[in-house]
């Protein structure tokens, strides 16, 4: 845990507490048959490059960004231990701090439950019986193929202004032609129409989550008269709900890290006027353009924060509106 | 999920053993004239909406051949008024965007940690699966917790341990960390490890396999699928990386294909038709493995819920 140098950066997990359980586990070894303990070797050695990776690139990281995130640190010299001045600054003289959360925070709350909406429409129209349904399936999952780079770019050309395919397709149909990338009122609107291309590998995890439904069900639901709506309603819904979580939970965490369309768009600064600088741009113009690890890892922390107090709290409302088959709660 | 025996397009009936493709959707009535228009009703549904889909890459490939007036042109250029081929070659032959050489960067990183993450998470997975050790639950919990984790908490700090045994602008902390294991993977491929009959494991045991023996010959070959899909998926995930290569690499000539588009973005900003050429030379790498292995894609979402 030294690679870090100097003695003020050690981790704060204590020696002694390491050596307990090692103590602990070496004495289990020691009580098992010849038999297990060959096996709880052989496990140890499968697992053995994971718990390298647990320590040296996620338990040590996250422990250290919390304990950089009280100092100020810039990689040249040690940290400085400043307290929760940097936590301080998020609420004060940072002037980009807000911008970024309520830019990260439009792009959610609007971008997530779109996304969930359409990806269902877009599942049940998947789902339908028709000839040649899986090229449909195919071609629906394309644009996830795309780099995020090159997807960015097209949709840069496609939202030119100007003379833009799309400004070009509104135009001719008589619509108002907005000024999408270069407008701050648009470019975030614009961001989530480009979210809403990849939308078909969601769609595929509905679609997969309809194809569990028993068709015996809904053909019973039709059998006593109920409709269309009533069935998609009373049946598809309530036995989908656990995919919608699924869908619910990766969509918040991953719209509040988008990250690389963001910055081929407005670049570090968010053009057009900071209208796109996300939360994630926000930390990594801190922490790699300014290298102000210290503040930077408490963005981090605080981001992590939100993710995980947002999480919970779905978790926490999936009681009320997920359904799981033969368990109660 | 290619649960595909379409059966015949006509039948709407009530009868037992149809999937539930209907969901939601009117069962429709038998009046000829409505048997007739219903496929071609959901037909145009279905093609209107891969149109939209489809629409981004026409534009990027017809741009890619078109001259910068008539990527811009009103009314709509919707097919190059002459192919202009040469714009490939000139978008690869670009100082500042080596193809050939990004192309391989691409392969070779996206290459290394997908055969490192494959093996990694097999064995890793397959000791949390099948064998007992001292502390393995908790481990395993902790496995799922870190999925948890932005990965731009622990991004600052591995960047500094990487300063300092001097690795930045190298490869290394792009491929070293992802090759010991990757949370998710390893999550799916206990999962299936799981799965298999403890028959198999313990008859080998009374016959005398070792433990690696029973992984390797016996276990791994009954997963095979399931290694397509953490290879196909990490591959993909690795061509897109962006950020990792954004902060760790400098030098243009080391960079990705997805970190190159973006430093030839950055220097042309006009030249269209070039950076459609360079966009669909980054993309069509992907797209043809895609056609390869298609079923490992699509099975895999489906399984697992992993996105592209």
């Amino acid at each position: 845990m030294t690679l870090s140098g100097g003695p003020a950066q050690r981790v704060p997990v204590s020696t002694e507490e390491v050596w307990d359980m090692a103590v602990i586990a070496g004495g289990r070894l020691v009580r098992m048959s010849p038999m297990r303990r060959r096996e709880a070797l052989a496990g140890f050695l499968f697992v053995f490059p994971w718990l390298l990776s647990l320590l040296l690139f996620t338990t040590y990281p996250v422990l250290r960004a919390f304990y950089l995130s009280f100092t100020e640190y810039n990689i040249v010299q040690p940290p400085k231990w400043t307290g929760i001045a940097n936590y301080r600054t998020m609420f004060t003289t940072d002037t980009a701090f807000w911008p970024s959360v309520r830019n990260s925070a439009y792009y959610a709350l609007i971008s997530v439950p779109l996304r969930l909406v359409l990806a269902l429409a877009l599942a049940l129209l998947l789902n339908l019986r028709a000839r040649g349904i899986g090229a449909y399936r195919t071609l629906y999952y394309l644009p996830a193929l795309a780099p995020p780079v090159a997807g960015t770019i097209i949709f840069i050309l496609m939202f030119e202004p100007d003379r833009g395919l799309i400004n070009a397709v509104l135009g001719g149909l008589g619509f108002s032609e907005p000024g999408w990338l270069t407008d701050p009122k648009w470019s975030k609107p614009a961001l989530i129409i480009l979210s809403l291309w990849g939308l078909g590998a969601e769609s595929l995890i509905f679609l997969a989550g309809l194809k569990e439904i028993p068709p015996s069900l809904l053909e019973a639901a039709a059998i006593d008269g109920a409709g269309p709506w009533q069935r998609f309603r009373n049946i598809t819904i309530p036995l989908l709900t656990p995919v919608i979580l699924f869908n619910l939970v990766l969509g918040v965490i991953g719209s509040f890290q988008v990250f690389t369309q963001a910055l081929v768009i407005g670049g570090t600064t968010g053009e057009p006027l900071e209208s796109t600088l996300m939360f994630m741009v926000h930390i990594y113009r801190n922490a790699f353009r300014y290298f102000s690890m210290g503040y930077a890892s408490a963005l981090a922390v605080m981001l992590f924060l939100a993710i995980l107090a947002i999480t919970l709290i779905i978790f926490r409302s999936a009681r009320v509106w997920v359904y799981y088959e033969g368990e109660e709660r | 999920m290619e649960q595909n025996p379409e059966g015949p397009a006509r039948v709407y009936s009530l009868d037992a053993g149809r999937s539930s493709r209907d969901v939601g959707l009117p069962i429709v009535g038998r009046s000829s004239v409505r048997r007739r228009l219903v496929p071609v009703v959901r037909h145009a549904l279905l093609a209107g909406v891969a149109l939209l889909f489809l629409l981004p890459f026409y534009w990027m490939v017809t741009s890619a051949l078109k001259d910068n007036t008539e990527i811009f042109a009103r009314p709509i250029q919707w097919w190059p008024r002459t192919m202009r081929w040469e714009n490939f070659g000139t978008a690869m032959n670009y100082p500042g965007f080596p193809f050939l050489r990004l192309l391989w960067n691409s392969v070779y990183y996206s290459g290394t940690v997908t055969v490192g993450t494959v093996i990694s998470c097999a064995a890793v997975g397959y000791g949390f699966a099948r064998l007992r050790f001292p502390g393995r639950d908790f481990l395993f919990i902790l496995t799922v917790a870190t999925l948890m984790i932005p990965p731009i908490v622990t991004f600052i700090p591995t960047y500094v341990i990487f300063k300092n045994v001097n690795l930045l602008g190298t490869y290394a902390p792009l491929i070293i960390p992802n090759c010991l294991g990757n949370a998710f993977f390893i999550f799916l491929m206990r999962q299936f490890f799981k799965g298999l009959p403890w028959e198999l494991s313990d008859a080998a045991k009374v016959d005398g396999a070792g433990e690696l023996r029973i992984f390797w010959q016996i276990m791994l070959p009954l997963v095979r699928s399931a290694l397509m899909v953490v290879a196909v998926f990490t591959f993909l995930y690795t061509w897109h990386d962006f950020f990792g290569p954004l902060i760790y690499l400098s030098d243009v000539s080391q960079y990705p294909l997805s970190l190159g588009l973006f430093a030839f973005r950055a220097q042309r900003t006009t030249e269209w038709a070039l950076l459609m050429a360079a966009s669909t030379l980054a993309t069509a790498p992907l797209v043809v493995l895609f056609f390869f292995t298609q079923r490992y894609f699509l099975g895999g979402i489906a399984m697992t819920g992993i996105k592209g």
